[in-house]
């Protein structure tokens, strides 16, 4: 453990010593246990680990936040001499926001969806400071340009969900901010939020942490974050601190199995392998000139006077045995081009699967069309019927497609089973009892049962943890050699993607503006916002230099347009070898 | 052989069964239950007086009712006739009105909620604001009109309380059937090529049971009073023939000297009621796999 004296650096500004948090009346194991660290003012510490490791729950503790079934049994928090986990409510408000702030992972569910922006700053400030009206405002305004919002002025009179998500963060921010706080705890800052947006907040915090010399406690699940931000790591999993050490360190020559393992599993870019050669034969999907749009009626008589432009004239085929992933950030149209291909909306334009296409379909033919495209949904507890039992879930498509007796499709739910590498006695219990990694075995599983000769993956793998994740690529991957599958894998994150698509498809605004195999787009990107989206993914390599400039956020341009009117269409062009790159248009402008 | 590795498929209903009979609270609701129906079943057995009969000591020298104890167990009431007697005849229309009325409203509300809830569009539209006109006309001067056109019996006032009753079951399970919809996982059950029926009955409707349970519960106490004031109005069960609610409606203005002629047949109901409480709530848990293994 490195401490204060013998790095050289002043008295911390924070000290855990011995810190343990467990179940009130429970006498289950601690869920931190025996957790101690010191924080040098102006100095980042990353807290990492994958969920239920206990980073948050420290971070609530040492606020004294702690939901009531649990509490601090033993140990220290020292903040400014005094004991934190001693301290009376009352003081506790007075440090809480002002001397430690606090930053979590959702903005909007942290901001009053009734009070304008400027109303809660002014507030945040009232709790600590007595400060005149006038300064206090002219103060919450200084803060919003510190965080570099455009139109500060204009952003005082909104509220929280006329803002987007990076906005929302960073009023979060300026929030924190405004009182000057000796420490910033960011829970997952950027998690919610898309890589463009997430690169902004980094910068930001790094640069404003420079300037105000404020030390940072950064929880996060994001290796790339932590290389990016930290100076010091700490790693924990299952409630204990697993080692400590320096950034360089720790991603050089780590100490524990654990950390070695974590690392191994951060997919990067740059690593990814050939692709494999696709036998030229009939694509299992064609979409030709695909759109989707979806009314919004307004006025007495409820008339169509605008559209949400969602999918704007995307074409692309998906060969069998290949993976094809579309790539974009929240909004762009990627997973509503999967809805479209699985018949959950409407489209216009031509979708061909397994050769047929899907608006000639009767409601015979749509069923018929299941068997050979499946889907598998971000969130595996959302998608399965928390009411049925996982093994009968598995063998529902053969039901539903009145394939085999029940002891035929019970011997099939059993090989599916093993297949995605689940226990077969498992098959009796319901989804809330397995983990996030298994229930998306338990979906991939039930997508498999008909055979289906391409599975839409629309961000399968995001809501997992990385190492579970790891598996579960390596699984899919397994799948695609052993059957022949061909993989719509739609996801928002390039790393994943450069390690396991063959060809790939940038979308922005619901149009593709840059598509090629994945050495094209990867190696050689051309379009500015594709560049831009591989910059912004966080290198796991704290020697990762990256070239700073920080933007103002803005507005991203909307995809709503009045009836009659749409977006510009970008048209694309063969720069070579199949790599097609939309013209630069006006639209792109704001983009880049 | 792969047969002999695949572990063997429970028996579902009786598990369920099994998980019931272990909690404490639903056994003794169903044992009121089952006393309350014996009772209605074998009350010309048990009876000791028939329950009509105005008996002939039944008063005081004075003209008033007797009190609980002695020669007759619950006392008697106005008219002198056994209490006792009258509750255990009584049980046979409350029990109907609370099972049968109650039942079919239920049926009605869940049948036309869940449609409208999964059909949206404008069929949606017009059977909600069916359900709305229903609920915006006085219930009992409904029931008053509906009693008035059928000549009244036990059946008729069972189905006309129904008629009036199925309004709140409707909004509510149009609701959750509408937010179910909305739900990942049917979208899931679509792309797997599911029709409607299927997603309605193995996906939708187990998920309303819940609910269903707990407005059927409600509804027991609820229909067993419109019954008694239907009665009051002299529009429900005609008299002689006692219901617990009509007990309670002919001897409210004794309730000064002779409090025992509302309060038993108001137990009887709380008790009634109480009863299908405790077995809805245990089905609800016992039903519910996310409650598995907790109180």
């Amino acid at each position: 453990m490195i401490s204060a004296a013998q790095t050289g650096v002043p008295a911390p500004v924070l000290s855990v010593r011995g810190l343990t948090v467990s179940v009130r009346n429970g006498d289950g194991p601690a869920l931190v246990r025996d957790l101690s660290f010191d924080l040098a003012p102006g100095e980042t510490l990353a807290i990492a680990g994958e969920s239920g490791s206990g980073k948050s729950l420290t971070s609530l503790a040492i606020m004294g936040l702690l939901p009531s079934a649990l509490r601090s049994e033993g140990g220290q928090v020292r903040f400014d001499g005094r004991d934190l986990l001693t301290l009376p409510e009352s003081a506790l408000r007075d440090i809480r926001g002002g001397r430690i702030a606090m930053i979590f992972q959702e903005p909007m569910t942290s901001l009053n969806p009734v009070m304008t922006i400027g109303a809660q700053l002014v507030e945040a400030l009232d709790a600590h400071e007595t400060v005149s009206r006038s300064k206090a405002r002219a103060r919450a305004l200084t803060a919003l340009v510190a965080v570099r919002i455009s139109q500060p002025e204009r952003r005082m009179g909104q509220y929280p969900h006329e803002l987007s998500g990076g906005m929302r963060q960073r009023v979060m921010i300026a929030m924190a901010l405004l009182l000057r706080p000796a420490v910033l705890i960011c829970d997952e800052p950027t998690t919610a939020l898309d890589v463009t947006v997430q690169r902004e907040v980094l910068d930001l915090l790094r640069d404003l942490q420079r300037e105000t010399g404020t030390a940072l406690i950064l929880i996060t699940h994001d290796m790339g974050v932590v290389a990016e931000m930290a100076d010091r790591v700490l790693v924990m999993r299952a409630g204990q601190m697993v080692e400590q050490g320096h950034v360089r360190q720790i991603f050089s020559t780590p100490a524990a199995d654990y950390t070695r393992e974590l690392l191994a599993a951060v997919p990067r870019m740059g690593k990814g392998c050939g692709a494999r050669p696709v036998p030229a034969s009939a694509p299992v999907a064609v979409l030709r000139d695909v759109s989707v749009r979806f009314d919004i009626r307004s006025g007495l008589t409820r008339r169509v006077t605008h559209r949400v432009h969602a999918v704007e004239s995307v074409s692309f085929q998906i060969l069998p045995g290949e993976t094809f992933a579309l790539v974009g950030e929240s909004g762009c149209g990627k997973s509503t081009i999967a809805k479209a291909m699985v018949g959950l909306v409407q489209h216009d334009g031509r979708i061909e699967l397994a050769g047929r296409l899907r608006g000639s379909l009767d409601a015979q033919g749509r069923k018929a069309l299941c068997r050979d495209v499946q889907m598998v949904f971000q969130d595996p507890m959302a998608a399965l019927d928390p009411r049925m039992r996982v093994g009968d879930l598995v063998a529902e498509p053969l039901q539903i497609h009145a394939i085999g007796t029940p002891a035929e499709r019970r011997a099939r739910m059993f090989e599916l089973f093993d297949l995605v590498g689940l226990p077969r006695d498992s098959a009796e219990r319901y989804p809330h009892e397995f983990s996030g990694g298994q229930r998306q075995r338990i979906c991939i599983a039930r997508a498999l049962a008909l055979r289906p000769r391409l599975i839409i993956c629309d961000e399968s793998a995001s809501a997992l943890d990385v190492s579970v994740q790891a598996r579960v690529l390596a699984l899919l991957d397994e799948l695609k050699r052993d059957l022949g599958i061909a993989y719509l894998f739609i996801s928002h994150d390039m790393a994943v993607v450069e390690n396991i698509a063959d060809r790939v498809a940038v979308m922005y605004l619901g149009q593709v503006v840059e598509m090629g195999c994945r050495a094209q787009i990867f190696g050689n990107p051309q379009h500015p916002y594709t560049r831009r989206l591989i910059e912004a993914v966080p290198a796991p390599d704290p020697d990762h230099l990256r070239p700073a400039h920080l933007r103002p956020a803005g507005e991203v341009p909307s995809p709503i347009h009045p009836l009659g009117a749409g977006p510009v269409r970008m048209e694309l062009r063969d720069i070579g070898g199949g790599h097609l790159v939309a013209l630069p248009s006006s639209t792109m402008e704001s983009a880049a | 052989m792969s047969e002999t590795t695949m572990p063997p498929a429970r028996n579902r209903t009786a598990g369920a069964l099994d998980r019931l009979l272990r909690r404490k609270l639903a056994v003794l609701g169903m044992a009121i239950v089952a006393i309350m129906v014996a009772a209605a079943v074998f009350a010309p057995l048990i009876a000791p007086y028939p329950p009509a009969e105005q008996l002939f000591d039944g008063l005081t020298l004075e003209g008033a009712p007797l009190p609980p104890g002695g020669a007759y167990l619950f006392g008697t009431d106005l008219l002198g006739r056994d209490l006792f007697s009258r509750l255990l005849y009584g049980a046979r229309t409350s029990l109907v009105i609370g099972l049968v009325a109650n039942g079919i409203a239920l049926a009605i509300g869940t049948l036309i909620g869940v449609t409208a809830g999964f059909a949206g569009g404008w069929a949606g539209a017009v059977l909600m604001r069916l359900t709305d006109l229903m609920m915006a006309f006085p219930a009992l001067l409904l029931a008053i009109c509906l009693a008035a056109i059928f000549t009244p019996s036990l059946w008729i006032v069972a189905l006309v309380i129904a008629l009036v009753n199925w309004v709140q079951t409707a909004r509510v399970t149009y609701t959750e059937t509408s937010a179910l919809v909305a739900r990942e996982f049917i979208a899931a059950e679509r792309t797997l090529g599911a029709g409607p029926g299927r997603i309605l009955f193995l996906h939708i409707l187990p998920h309303l049971l819940p609910t269903v349970i707990v407005w059927g519960t409600l509804g027991i106490s609820t229909t067993v009073l419109l019954e008694a004031t239907l009665s009051y109005l002299g529009v429900g069960v005609q008299p002689p023939t006692p219901s617990w609610g009509n007990i309670i409606f002919e001897n409210q203005t004794y309730f000064q000297s002779a409090p025992w002629l509302v309060f038993i047949p108001g137990a009887a109901i709380v008790a009634l009621a109480l009863a299908f409480n405790l077995i809805g709530n245990a089905l609800r848990d016992v039903l519910d796999p996310t409650q598995r293994g907790r109180g």
